[in-house]
């Protein structure tokens, strides 16, 4: 019975998969990696998906920066420093709900603190907005790992740095982080993962581009990303357009794939190097 | 007697003066009076639960990374308090170091374990020479001196131990502080670090807690013996004290007090 129900759960994940792979991985040419989409409407070709491939490796990247730093740092504080009191239970139970948070919330809680007001130097739609909507997505997701890996240090470790007459800054930044390196970097990679997919906030703060990003100045206007291509090609009644979306879900889901796989190797190799 | 007393108290390196420590509401032990001398070896002994450990902890102030863990009274450190605001508990721990119940080692080479507190302290010398001359002291050079680049984990317990003891003396402590070092090691690795602390005497005061009445007949000069009594209140609960303080063998051969005599023959503890 178990068995059966196990089957049924993970079919739609084969399915899902091998569909994505049959039909975008007939759509994958060279020029797909280098081309501008066409704009929908003519019949020719449909072109490439570069500026959406490109926007996604920067908008994650924007991510990564804020909330890499802020993620890792909250995590520390509630781990080493925090005595258990409700300030840290207050935090630790605001993260909990800000990862629950629906990812279109942070779109358009952006969109209203960024992109209405034009803050950031006048633009409104922007890559970098982008990249923030998708930081507040990692953000949880960071901070509850670091806060669990730092836990998991054993004490006495702490204390032998402590008691060879290290400052807890000091034990912090050689003894502590370096234990637990691999299980926040773990963390970091699947937040990464899940942010590179999402469409929603996005599409409130990054929009989408046809163009190549070509320079610094582009990140103050409106990006292409992978996940809003699909979201805008699929929907297009032209077939050219439609292969273009199946392509982008290849790479997509496969970059995503290899990333959570990724991680699991750097799991894994956690539990192996753990204490003897 | 006066006279007497200002003479013993320029050996006194530590004192203890009316110190009680609580966790919280709890207290776990209460009004100590104890005076350790420079270059002996201390032993405290007690019962589970008389918290000998806990006035260990209070001597470099690990006890501060305890939640809830108050000390009242005065710690004198070469005369300072080191309870007071303005002193810095990591200075007073790069000053009074402490070997764990548990070998610790941090998970790099035995080299850098040794080399990482020297640096964290500013050393400026040769490192490989400092490295060598602590192992040495610490009796473990020998075992080691070919792999200082393994790990530290891959040493037995008895050697991670030993370990432990050499990181600590490569920041030359005045005081080296041991939480029943050898409670995790067997019998011929106690021995060596028995063998060990006999060398470090010479340079280092040394105050151990230990459950093994043997092993602190073996090494220490001084016995603290210490007991736990149940509150006046009696709501069940227990508090510890200095019952008796001496000399190893007037603790050993005649104490004073009846549950000296009664534990150190083995009635209960």
């Amino acid at each position: 019975m178990s068995l059966i129900c196990v089957v049924i759960a993970v079919l739609p994940l084969i399915f899902l998969v091998t569909y994505i792979l049959i039909k975008g991985g007939a759509q994958i040419t060279p020029e797909l990696f280098t081309l501008e989409p066409n704009p929908p409407g003519d019949d020719l070709d449909a072109g490439g998906i570069n500026p959406a491939l490109i926007g996604t490796l920067i908008i994650t990247t924007i991510a990564s920066i804020i909330a890499i730093p802020v993620g890792v740092g909250g995590g520390i504080y509630l781990a080493e420093y925090s005595k258990g009191g409700p300030f840290s239970r207050f935090i630790r139970f605001g993260v909990n709900v800000l990862a629950g948070v629906p990812s279109i919330i942070a779109g358009v809680f952006i969109y209203a603190l960024i992109v209405s007001t034009k803050i950031l130097f006048g633009s409104m739609y922007s890559g970098l907005a982008g990249g923030m909507a998708l930081s507040i997505l990692m953000l949880p997701t960071v901070i509850k790992t670091t806060d669990e890996g730092l836990k998991l240090v054993p004490n006495e470790l702490r204390y032998a740095s402590l008691g060879v007459g290290a400052s807890m800054y000091t034990t912090i930044l050689n003894i502590t982080l370096p234990s637990a390196f691999r299980s926040i970097a773990t963390g970091v990679v699947l937040g990464i993962a899940r942010a590179a997919g999402e469409t929603a906030p996005l599409i409130f703060t990054a929009l989408f581009s046809y163009y190549y990003i070509t320079g610094f100045g582009d990140l103050f206007y409106e990006m292409g990303s992978l996940a809003v291509l699909i979201y805008n090609f699929a929907l297009e009644p032209y077939d050219a357009q439609n292969k273009l979306a199946w392509a982008a879900s290849f790479i997509l889901v496969l970059s995503i794939l290899s990333v959570n796989i990724f991680s699991r190797i750097l799991a894994a190799f956690t539990e192996k190097t753990k204490r003897v | 007697m006066i006279k007497n007393n200002k003479k013993a108290q320029k050996n006194h390196i530590l004192s203890l003066e009316d110190v009680s420590i609580s966790y919280g509401k709890f207290e776990a032990v209460k009004n100590i009076f104890c005076n350790f001398k420079k270059g002996d070896i201390t032993s405290l002994i007690g019962p589970s639960g008389c918290g000998k450990s806990t006035v260990l902890r209070s001597l470099n102030r690990m006890n501060d990374l305890i939640p809830n863990c108050s000390l009242k009274g005065t710690v004198l450190f070469d005369g300072t308090n080191i309870y007071d605001k303005r002193v810095d508990p990591v200075e007073v721990r790069r000053r009074i170091g402490m070997v764990f119940q548990q070998p610790n080692p941090f998970p790099k080479s035995i080299y850098e374990n040794i080399a990482y507190g020297a640096r964290i302290n500013g050393f400026v010398g040769d490192m490989d020479e400092l490295v060598e001359l602590s192992l040495k002291k610490a009796a473990l050079w020998d075992e080691c001196k070919d792999k200082l680049n393994d790990s530290g984990y891959s040493l037995s317990g008895g050697q991670q131990q030993r370990l432990c003891i050499a990181r600590t003396i490569a920041i030359e402590p005045e005081i080296i502080l041991m939480d029943e070092p050898c409670s995790a090691l067997d019998p011929i690795s106690t021995l060596k670090i028995e063998e060990t602390m006999h060398e470090l005497k010479r340079n280092y005061t040394i105050i151990i807690v230990t459950h093994n009445m043997q092993q602190a007949l073996r090494v220490s000069d001084m016995t603290a013996f210490f007991n736990a009594i149940e509150y006046e209140d009696g709501d069940g609960g227990k508090v510890g004290y200095l019952a008796e303080f001496n000399s190893t063998k007037k603790i050993f051969s005649s104490p004073k007090e009846k549950t000296t005599q009664e534990y150190i023959s083995g009635k209960f503890g």
